[in-house]
């Protein structure tokens, strides 16, 4: 917590004032952050029955921020034109970072209510932050509508919870969940509720119909951001979430969670095999990976953590390092489809080359960080006996390397126009850094995965 | 160190090659290939002396998992390290004198696949070995991709997506074995003998089969091949058949027998069956080819068909067959795709009714072209005939009957590649060949090296039968039929 306050006034006093600086202080002061915080978590702080730093938090704050500060890195430059608003939204994104925090660290329900809140407000207004842009309007109109509706339901299912358990606490209703409030029907109505909740925050079908459409609308940064810091803390909530205090309803809830998982693989992937827009694509990609990823929480009993871990940050080093080509190209050739990266292998070979890497690791072809992380949650799947659904993602991911590809045929086999391409400076370093450590986790991941 | 350094050195020339200019890429290239050939012969000769001992290599590398950098090198992986590294500066040599755009990516991605390949056939564990078979998908397809022929896109990403779906099986099935396995993890000597049920055997059996038949590969599984092959430049062609193809019999050998005999004993008679029913079926397509690289693709299907076969007979002569197989028909095949590419050059055509009358225009040519053939149909005294016998006998071994079809492939073969050879080399000059001149400097080298290995390994296959006999004879030790 106390790491938490440090980050949001450390941020702002350094923000406000001159924005470039602080892009670079934020990178120190995470990385400094990152050690103070590894020495947190041998004093075992808990501050208290609000929010518990473990190992679990530490380890997602640490690729959060890390991703936190990849995104900052870009924003400079996404929003030249609009330099005046630039501190909100930098603000606005130093916000969702803070909620995320709070969201891989919360011991009590309200505070994880409270986490998801602050970062779908914030969601709301960055989405829609393109004013004289109708689509980003629409955007965050409609993530806005149905977003409330969903935080509606969890609220809903918490209270049905604390209803039943008599607590906020995790601890508590763990403990009542354990001494026979398993048949307790307002429990199990709760916890459906907050469930649903959640697979709506992380696009899984049945609820992925925002998805493809916010993310087309919304600018392209923010699409980033929501495609992966956002994503991968909801997951991180989740995990922590059907662990602990709803651990138990996993006898009646494991099923329904099996079938949720099947659709989100098989609808994400086949629905992307369609896709022209790139960041259409990514959405249904995007809902794919929340299919895989729903595979580790399915897993919880053998401690998949490290596996969500490691296939979080990977797929957001991949997501980010494609966004971080695309933007430049989408901003020259003045659309997003796919299209727009034709014959871009001749013109701009090595950011090609960095993009190629991004995507294969996405589509988990060793030896990429992509290709462990799948491996590491097929692995924890099928350790928990759940081997046809394995066998379903799988296939699922033979098809991906379908959509994947189509993207690395445009930029290789399709002739190049004559449009000139500028790559600011830092969007090619944060390429760099992306595919330079998806490389890195895919022949030494002891890096990431010794963090649990 | 030694084994190390084999594996290294491929990727630091790659890296090498990327960095030069596009016209020394080539030389580059074929020097460091050269300096690994050299350095591989050293290996055998320290291998004749020390034993595969000297080979191992163990570093922890992921705890999780328990996965282990554990390579070693011992009679099979070497011979199949030394077929590598053999024929890849006669694949770079074959491309001198060859208008290649963008050279230094071309020779960078083939240096990249010889490390992948050289990692295949080295590593001793199961996620290791996997990452190295899917690594090797990416440098051909890239090659293929930029360099092949008109139908390349939709070709290339059938080959990418039909491998990669069996190799994904295999990942399935090696997560299963490891969780099998008591010790938990994939190292190679807690993988053989393994007590695994019958059942799980059974259908574990089927997610590594696939991933092999896909890669070798066995009829009903080969509709990717022709199409590839001829896709392909010369050079992606003759990596893939030449060397990534013997992956899929290697890891027969290596991976499947060993590790899940009881799987092995159940399906050995249909695939049997498969194998051997995919030679006539393949044979008879080659008969019917108009496109030499099309009868090339499909004599190849025979021939690997027969390695399998032979293999899955599980007997000591089936498997001494196999290797020696695998060596000489990597060695030919080369040679083959090296012809048909010599006479594409020249006269813009592989159409067989096309071309005619080269004899007498292009006179050494023909002959190496003429010994390179004979090799490919087993003659006596060529590196074919050792092999093709063994493997008949295996066959025979294991069932008397199946080795009358499967001794078709051998009279087949001689009829369709003499056929070919007549039609394209004797006979009266055709209007689609104005002018023939004869071999260059680097294509007599190339089929030079290439006939005198047929010869040599006719004669005196046995240094080959010694190095591979101890690690068979380990594989029989597994047999439960």
């Amino acid at each position: 917590m106390l790491c938490l306050v440090m980050e949001i006034f450390n941020l702002r006093k350094l923000l406000i004032p001159v924005v470039l600086i602080g892009l670079a202080a934020i990178f120190g002061v995470n990385l400094m952050n990152w050690s103070a915080m590894d020495a947190f978590m041998f004093a075992g702080l808990d501050m208290s029955s609000m929010v518990q730093i473990d190992h679990f938090t530490v380890a997602f704050n640490g690729v959060l921020i890390f991703a936190g500060a990849l995104l900052f890195a870009m924003t400079h430059d996404f929003y030249r034109d609009e330099q005046h608003h630039l501190s909100d939204y930098v603000t606005i994104i130093v916000f969702i970072l803070c909620g995320a925090m709070v969201l891989t660290s919360f011991s009590n329900l309200v505070m994880l209510y409270l986490g998801i809140e602050i970062v779908s407000i914030s969601l709301y207004i960055l989405a829609g932050s393109r004013k004289f842009d109708a689509r980003s309007n629409e955007a965050g109109m409609k993530y806005f509508l149905m977003g409330a509706f969903a935080s509606a339901i969890l609220l809903l299912g918490i209270t049905l919870t604390y209803g039943a358990a008599g607590s906020f606490e995790i601890a508590k209703i763990t403990a009542f969940a354990e001494t026979g409030g398993m048949s307790s029907p307002m429990f199990l109505t709760g916890a459906l509720l907050a469930m649903c909740a959640m697979l709506f925050k992380v696009a899984a079908v049945p609820f992925h119909f925002w998805s493809p459409d916010v993310y087309e609308g919304a600018p392209s940064l923010i699409t980033t951001l929501m495609a992966t810091l956002v994503k991968v803390t909801f997951f991180a909530a989740f995990y922590r979430l059907m662990s602990t205090g709803y651990a138990g309803v996993s006898a009646y809830t494991g099923t329904l969670l099996v079938f949720v998982a099947a659709a989100t693989m098989i609808m994400g992937n086949l629905i992307a095999l369609h896709q022209v827009n790139f960041k259409r694509l990514l959405a249904y990609s995007g809902i794919a990976h929340a299919g895989y990823m729903i595979l580790a929480i399915l897993s919880y009993k053998t401690n998949a953590a490290p596996a969500l871990l490691f296939y979080g940050a990977t797929y957001i080093l991949a997501t980010i390092g494609a966004f971080s080509v695309a933007l430049p190209v989408f901003s020259s050739a003045g659309n997003e489809s796919i299209d727009a990266f034709n014959g871009l292998g001749q013109k701009k070979p090595f950011h090609a080359a960095m993009l190629t890497m991004c995507m294969l690791s996405l589509a988990g072809i060793p030896p990429l960080a992509g290709f462990l992380g799948k491996y590491y949650i097929f692995s924890e799947a099928i350790r928990n006996g759940y081997m046809l659904i394995t066998l379903l993602a799988v296939v699922a991911s033979i098809v991906g390397v379908y959509y994947y590809f189509k993207v690395i045929l445009a930029m290789y086999t399709k002739p190049a126009d004559q449009t000139p391409m500028r790559f600011p400076i830092i969007y090619v370093i944060v390429t760099c850094i992306c595919a330079g450590l998806s490389l890195l986790f895919g022949v030494w991941p002891g890096g990431l995965t010794g963090l649990l | 160190m030694m084994t190390i350094l084999l594996l290294i050195l491929p990727l630091v020339a790659a890296l090498f090659v990327l960095l030069s200019g596009s016209k020394l890429a080539s030389k580059i290239a074929l020097g460091f290939a050269g300096v690994e050939l050299a350095l591989t012969c050293y290996a055998v000769s320290l291998f004749q002396t020390s034993g595969p001992e000297a080979f191992y290599v163990f570093h922890d590398w992921i705890d999780a998992p328990k996965v282990s950098f554990h390579l070693g090198l011992d009679g099979l992986s070497l011979l199949m390290v030394v077929l590598t590294n053999l024929l890849l500066p006669l694949i770079i040599l074959s491309g001198f004198n060859r208008e290649i755009n963008n050279a230094k990516g071309y020779y960078s991605l083939i240096l990249l696949m010889q490390f992948a390949l050289v990692g295949v056939f080295m590593a001793m564990d199961g996620l290791l070995y996997y990452i190295f078979w899917e690594l090797a998908l990416i440098p051909i397809y890239f090659i293929a991709l930029r360099w092949g022929g008109r139908n390349r896109v939709a070709i290339t990403l059938k080959f990418f997506i039909y491998t990669l779906a069996g190799s994904l099986l295999m990942l399935f099935g090696f997560i299963m074995l490891y969780w099998y396995n008591p010790g938990q993890s994939f190292d190679i000597r807690e993988l053989y003998g393994m007590v695994v049920s019958e059942e799980a055997q059974s259908w574990l059996f089927w997610t590594f089969f696939l991933a092999f038949a896909i890669k070798i590969p066995i009829v009903p599984f080969h509709t990717w091949q022709a199409d590839t092959y001829r896709e392909s430049p010369t050079q992606g062609t003759m990596l893939l058949s030449g060397i990534m193809l013997k992956m899929g019999t290697y890891s027969l050998i290596r991976w499947l027998l060993p590790v899940l005999p009881l799987g092995v004993a159940k399906w050995g008679q249909l695939v049997m069956i498969l194998c051997v029913a995919g030679i006539v079926y393949a044979s008879i397509i080659a008969l019917k080819q108009r496109n030499l690289k099309n009868l090339l693709a499909y004599s190849s299907v025979a021939h690997v068909g027969l390695i399998a076969a032979g293999i899955f007979a599980w007997n000591i002569q089936g498997l001494q067959g196999g290797v020696i197989q695998m060596f000489a028909h990597g060695i030919n095949v080369v040679g083959l795709f090296f012809c048909a590419d010599i006479l594409m050059n020249r006269t813009n055509t592989n159409e067989i009714n096309e071309l005619g009358g080269i004899r007498n225009l292009a006179p050494i040519f023909s002959t190496m072209f003429m010994i390179v053939v004979l090799g490919s149909i087993a003659l006596p005294l060529t590196n074919g005939f050792i092999g093709e016998f063994l493997l008949l006998y295996g066959v025979y071994e294991y069932n008397n009957w199946m080795a009358v079809p499967a001794g078709l492939t051998i009279i087949l073969g001689a009829a369709y590649m003499l056929r070919m050879y007549k039609k394209v080399m004797l006979g009266n000059v055709s209007s689609y060949v104005p002018e023939f001149p004869d071999l260059k400097w680097n294509e007599l080298v190339v089929l030079g090296v290439i006939v005198l290995l047929i010869f040599v390994m006719g004669v005196y296959p046995q240094p080959v039968l010694n190095m591979a006999e101890p690690v068979l004879q380990d594989i029989m030790s597994y047999r439960v039929i």
